[in-house]
């Protein structure tokens, strides 16, 4: 089984406090740490136990520029067999139409089986992937949280609410978008950083891919992000403030008067 | 100004809260025009569903066949690519079936997408202005979205208050005949049922809720000393059943349990709006953050800035002692 997965670099909402910018009209960009969105490592996990029980190997591809290449990396030395980086100054400020065209070129050099994306990323759109099985017009599951391999079949789970599960057969080739929780991401330490740190990684532009750079680029993009903002929020809580002492019997006080206390 | 759609969700003969706020979304797109509904599903319950929303909708397409008796999203996406004109805006409730289903709908219909839309500010000609959240909520963007060859958004649930107006005195026209091929290219199983856990929370009065920020397995003990201190059980959000920690029948949010307690402890969790989703009956919520700027703030009742897993333990031996 040959396993396509892709994965972006996102800025690591557990280690930065994500803040707009002096002048409130962007985020604030100075010392974001970086790291693969969470959802594409459960992804490339997924794909390396399908490949550990079938055979077959996985590649990871990322639409980025240069730096990109790092979460690649890390990927890699979760055991995945190779990396794409796909960077090009024509990609910039695509719109998610535009990553997954861009996708979609890569995927037709290869000879993919199996497509995963994590189910979404930093932005909380969750588009790209089915974005990209619409074009490849090959069958698209989103929310995917079980994978049971039946020769050219699948049997898959998808999360549905209330923690029940929509059960499909779907044939290969598909897309399939990954849930977290489908399985426990394999840790990654220095040394098989360290080991994957001089393999080679290709990277295709707007020309090797065969993409006309003013149909794919920003000026394509339909849907635009003109700024980041704080909206006016209501009331919002009352902070409770003090000694943590002082803290305690007011909030005891407030559990006792609400019912919170037994 | 392009026709204005709104898929209903609908089971059982019911319809969702969704399908009046994705009315009340159309109007800020348009004021003036009376949007329209699609209705596709199989049975007798349908017609119900369809002559619920006349009421709201100027018109409303009915697709009725067996196939969509379960709405297999890969089958319901052809064929709306089959019936909808060309350059439409339609609109999905952002939920497991719209994430399914609307991404791969705008590229067959070479219209733009915009999903998770938590605002519509109008539009400017064919340019529609939205408002959408990223990074968890923590900060919000504007979007604008060329609309000229059509759009379709998913709208955030429980964002837009919803259009009771039922006014539109609309019709039901049956689009039946003209859905044209839409074979599965996947096949539905069935839904496998979430598995009871030890303890049922939608039950609970009072949640001790625990979510990241209580960073390691075994500092749990903390969120249970502090619930058997209270007479209260111990919930969480997503992450924490990902890591295995707590089982998912512990889970409060969409794709987990929908609690309705009296007391709501949420401890070390941002406040994602799939959190929140799984809160019902506005319950006292008590927000326990070390992040001043959390999102949970904005929401909660009384909020404490500190480090849950200094303060849990303080809270716990007070309460013991009274
Ligand atoms: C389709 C879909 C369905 C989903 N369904 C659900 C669902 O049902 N339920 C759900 O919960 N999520 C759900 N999610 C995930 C959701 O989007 C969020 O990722 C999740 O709710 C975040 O959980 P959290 O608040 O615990 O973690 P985070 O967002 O990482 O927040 C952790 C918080 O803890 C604070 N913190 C860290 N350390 C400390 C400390 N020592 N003391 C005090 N505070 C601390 C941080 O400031 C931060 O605010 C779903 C996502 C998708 C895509």
């Amino acid at each position: 089984m040959e396993i396509l997965v892709c994965v972006k670099r996102v800025p690591d909402t557990s280690e930065n406090e994500i803040e707009l910018n002096g002048a409130g009209n962007d985020i604030d960009r100075d010392d974001l740490v970086y790291s693969v969105n969470e959802w594409d490592n459960y992804a490339v996990e997924e794909a390396l136990q399908i490949v550990d029980k079938v055979g077959g190997s996985v590649t990871v591809i990322s639409v980025g520029d240069d730096e990109s290449e790092e979460v690649l990396r890390r990927e890699m030395a979760m055991g995945a067999d190779k990396g794409i980086l796909l960077s090009d100054d024509a990609f910039e400020n695509v719109d998610g139409r535009g990553i997954a065209t861009i996708l979609k070129a890569a995927v037709e050099k290869g000879n993919y089986d199996l497509i995963f994306t994590g189910a979404q990323a930093d932005d909380g759109a969750a588009q790209v992937g089915g974005m990209l099985a619409a074009m490849l017009d090959v069958p698209f599951a989103s929310l995917v949280n079980t994978i049971e391999v039946n020769g050219d079949k699948l049997k898959i789970g998808r999360e549905i609410e209330g923690g029940n599960q929509e059960m499909y057969e779907i044939s290969l080739p598909c897309v399939l978008s990954i849930q977290t929780g489908i399985n426990e991401p394999r840790y990654v330490g220095i040394r098989g950083i360290r080991k994957v740190a001089s393999v080679e990684i290709p990277t295709l532009g707007a020309a090797d891919l065969g993409l006309d750079a003013a149909a794919v680029g920003a000026s394509a993009a339909r849907v635009q992000r003109t700024d980041y903002f704080l909206p006016e929020m209501g009331d919002g809580a009352e902070i409770l403030e003090g000694s943590t002492e002082e803290i305690i019997d007011k909030l005891v006080e407030l559990l006792k008067a609400k019912g919170g206390l037994k | 100004m392009a026709q204005v759609f709104a898929y209903i969700l609908h089971k059982d003969g019911v319809v969702d809260d969704t399908a009046l706020e994705l009315a009340a979304a159309a109007k800020k797109i348009d004021a003036g025009a009376t949007p329209n509904a699609i209705v596709v599903g199989a049975g007798d319950a349908l017609d119900g569903v369809c002559n619920d929303m006349a009421a709201s909708y100027g018109e409303v397409w009915k697709v009725a066949n067996d196939a969509l008796t379960y709405p297999d999203a890969e089958i319901v996406r052809k064929l709306l690519a089959n019936i909808l004109p060309a350059d439409s805006i339609v609109l999905f409730a952002h939920e497991h079936l719209g994430m399914d289903l609307a991404p791969g709908l705008s590229v067959k219909l070479d219209a733009a997408f915009v999903p998770d839309v938590v605002d519509i500010e109008g539009a400017d000609g064919s340019t529609l202005k939205l408002v959408r959240q990223e990074f968890g909520g923590a900060v919000s963007a504007h979007v604008t979205c060329d609309a000229s060859q059509g759009a379709v958004m998913t709208i955030r649930p429980g964002v837009f208050a919803a259009d009771e107006s039922k006014s539109a005195g609309g019709q039901v026209v049956d689009k039946s005949a003209d859905a044209g091929d839409f074979a599965a290219t996947r096949k539905f199983l069935e839904i496998v049922e979430a598995e009871a856990g030890d303890v049922d929370i939608t039950k609970s009065e009072v949640l001790v809720s625990c979510g990241r920020g209580i960073e390691d397995e075994e500092n749990l003990e903390i969120a249970f000393d502090l619930a058997k201190a209270m007479g209260a059980d111990v919930s969480c959000s997503r992450p924490i059943v990902d890591a295995k920690w707590l089982p998912k029948a512990r889970q409060v949010g969409t794709s987990g349990q929908t609690v309705k307690p009296k007391v709501y402890l949420a401890c070390g969790i941002s406040g994602s709006f799939q959190h929140m989703g799984g809160i019902k009956g506005n319950p006292f919520i008590v927000a326990i953050n070390k992040n001043a700027k959390a999102p949970i703030f904005q929401v909660a009742d009384v909020g404490i800035v500190t480090d849950m897993l200094d303060f849990l333990p303080e809270l716990t031996e007070k309460i013991e002692e009274l």
